[in-house]
């Protein structure tokens, strides 16, 4: 307990690469430069408000509660499969749940692309059917594809190591005091996976609000989401200041989310993963 | 048999990845009656239960319930209960909510609900714990709310796997008293696993002796006590000394250096049988009155008892005696013929 040097490193790294940028943030949303020098303002907030901005953000957040949605409705019966002992036994699928996620997240969304694609591999077998082709890259549904896919492991593991972890005895007294299986899983194994469910859904609706990548390769060049527009902001257009404020906006929106999932994990006290 | 059993067992056999767990078990539950399941563990007394609870299927074999074959029948639809060792009460529901677990799926009326609830607490000595977590509950109290849970449902068979084990001597006590006092009052029978031949002998209508997943006897208390059917169950059920003898002819047998007389007969001239003499039933006698003599090797108060380790023809043998003999001295040892039991030799050692 008394080698807390040990933490220093730590620290250190963490003032540089967190503390230090979100000060940074907040200095560029509040303030502006102008000729008699740097003044605070409001004006980066403001414009985030416009409505053009609004409906970007609102997008953004509709997306990714759609991709949460999925990848639960996914990822829940795969994390009770995976959790389930006679299917576990052979580890075939669980290393095919797996195995995808050792390949570079770029790779992975560029394969979806050629997939998707003029000429790819759905297009050929549509063709070969003599179907009429359909455009599915550059959509929402391939943007939501292409975050189910990348973040559906972080709704699974949270709620398979809940799942795992629970007490096999208590799903047999249930079973014992004349619960068929629907019952047991509505009434025992939901109510007791919460804490993984919640983790679970932090975990994806996250990354999926923030994602700029799979929004940028699976939705276009046109296709803008808040992320785009933030990564927009500092590289293209270099206006430092409206992107701080997009995103200390976001961390905000964020943040609340957070505090309203910690406090109903909190109702139910579990072995989240975190 | 006038009365058809209430579950019977039927060349039951069951493996797990190859070692058997059970093998062939016949085995007959009368109605009303505490039967308990004792033996070592890895016995085969725990998935016997898990086979009647319905929560393993048996390899081969029949499962018969009021004479009906349930063998394939899933848990929930069984009419046994089951107390589990380690509680498995729901952690995210209170204690009347635990208990009402399966009144709920039964879709009785709340007003019911509430009624059973309220006196199956009474019964089991926790009145006005309904709005408990489980979690704040101490282990004799968690305990009680599992048994609770079972007999809110009014099982015809209760079935009870090792539930006092993780209790301490005290409470483990008193809750035998307890459950022995529920079984009668509510008269429904229960099939009861143990590996404590103490608990076992206290509570039991009839004993299931179990090892490597055989039956080694079935019967009363007294009857397994007095009556065991061969060493194993001799030096499990209370402490023996188990003796190599040989049978001379009926009613005489040589061990220890000397011909002894016996009550057993039916064995073979010469046979090689285990002599079992409980620890209690050898006299301590001033040198040369007894057929034996030998040096106390050692001595250790138990309480009631002294127990004392003597030495005599090569052997070691324990005896319990209020009297205590000092360590060193010789002294004689007394064996009455009804005191020496018979055994025929195990096949497999």
């Amino acid at each position: 307990m008394k080698k807390t040097w040990y933490a220093y490193p730590y620290l250190v790294w963490m003032t540089i690469f967190i503390v230090v940028p979100l000060f940074l943030l907040l200095f560029y949303t509040f303030t502006a430069t102008t000729e008699e020098g740097i003044r605070f303002t409001l004006q980066h907030i403001k414009r985030v408000c416009e409505p053009i901005y609004l409906m970007v953000l609102l997008r953004s957040i509709l997306l990714a509660l759609i991709c949460t949605v999925v990848c639960l409705l996914i990822g829940y019966p795969v994390a009770l499969i995976l959790a389930n002992k006679e299917y576990s036994q052979n580890k075939v699928l669980a290393l095919l749940f797996v195995i995808p996620m050792w390949i570079n997240f770029l790779v992975r969304t560029y394969a979806w692309m050629s997939l998707l694609g003029k000429n790819g591999l759905i297009d050929m077998v549509m063709d070969f059917l003599r179907l009429p082709p359909v455009q599915l890259l550059y959509t929402d549904h391939a943007v939501v594809l292409g975050m189910v896919y990348n973040f559906l492991p972080f709704m699974v593991l949270p709620i398979y190591s809940v799942l795992a972890k629970m007490d096999k005895s208590i799903i047999e007294a249930a079973e014992d005091l004349g619960a068929d299986y629907i019952t047991v899983l509505k009434r025992i194994i939901i109510p007791l996976s919460l804490p993984g469910v919640i983790s679970g859904i932090t975990m994806v609706f996250m990354p999926a609000v923030t994602t700029f990548i799979i929004s940028r390769l699976l939705g276009g060049g046109q296709y803008i989401l808040i992320g785009n527009l933030i990564e927009q902001q500092f590289i293209v257009v270099g206006d430092w200041n409206f992107g701080s404020a997009i995103s200390f906006v976001l961390t905000v929106i964020i943040l609340i989310s957070m505090g309203i999932m910690r406090k109903y994990d909190r109702e139910y006290e579990g072995g989240a993963i975190w | 048999m006038v009365e058809e059993p209430i579950i019977r067992l039927v060349n039951v056999s069951k493996n797990y990845d190859g070692t058997e767990a059970l093998k062939d078990i016949n085995l007959c539950i009368r109605k009303n009656e505490f039967l308990t399941l004792l033996g070592p563990s890895g016995c085969g007394k725990t998935t016997t239960l898990r086979i009647i609870a319905g929560f393993e299927r048996p390899d081969s074999g029949a499962v018969f319930f009021e004479g009906k074959d349930i063998t394939n029948l899933p848990p929930y639809k069984r009419k046994v209960n089951t107390v589990f060792q380690r509680y498995a009460l729901f952690p995210h529901m209170n204690v009347a909510e635990n208990i009402a677990f399966g009144l709920k799926i039964k879709k009785l009326d709340k007003k019911t609900i509430e009624r059973k609830v309220a006196e199956v607490l009474e019964l089991v000595n926790l009145k006005g714990f309904e709005k408990r977590s489980v979690d704040s509950l101490s282990g004799g109290q968690q305990q009680r709310v599992a048994i609770a849970r079972a007999l809110v449902n009014e099982p015809e068979v209760l079935l009870l796997d090792e539930p006092l084990g993780a209790l301490d001597l005290k409470l483990r006590k008193s809750m035998q008293i307890e459950l022995k006092r529920i079984q009668k009052m509510l008269g429904i029978t229960f099939v009861y696993v143990t590996h404590d031949q103490e608990e076992a002998l206290t509570m039991s209508d009839t004993i299931v002796v179990m090892k490597d997943g055989t039956i080694q006897q079935i019967g009363t208390p007294e009857m397994i006590y007095n009556e065991p059917k061969n060493a194993f169950v001799a030096d499990f059920i209370g402490e023996s000394n188990i003796i190599p003898g040989r049978m001379l002819k009926d009613n005489l047998v040589y061990f220890a250096g000397h011909e002894f007389e016996c009550v057993d007969s039916g064995f073979e001239r010469n046979e090689e049988v285990d002599v079992v003499i409980r620890p209690e039933d050898i006299k301590l006698v001033p040198v040369g009155e007894g057929m034996l003599q030998g040096e106390v090797e050692s001595v250790t108060f138990k309480g009631v008892h002294y127990e004392m380790i003597v030495r005599s023809e090569g052997i070691n043998w324990m005896i319990h005696s209020t009297l205590m003999e000092p360590v060193g001295s010789r002294i004689g040892l007394r064996i009455l013929p009804h005191d020496i039991h018979i055994m025929k030799k195990a096949a497999v050692k």
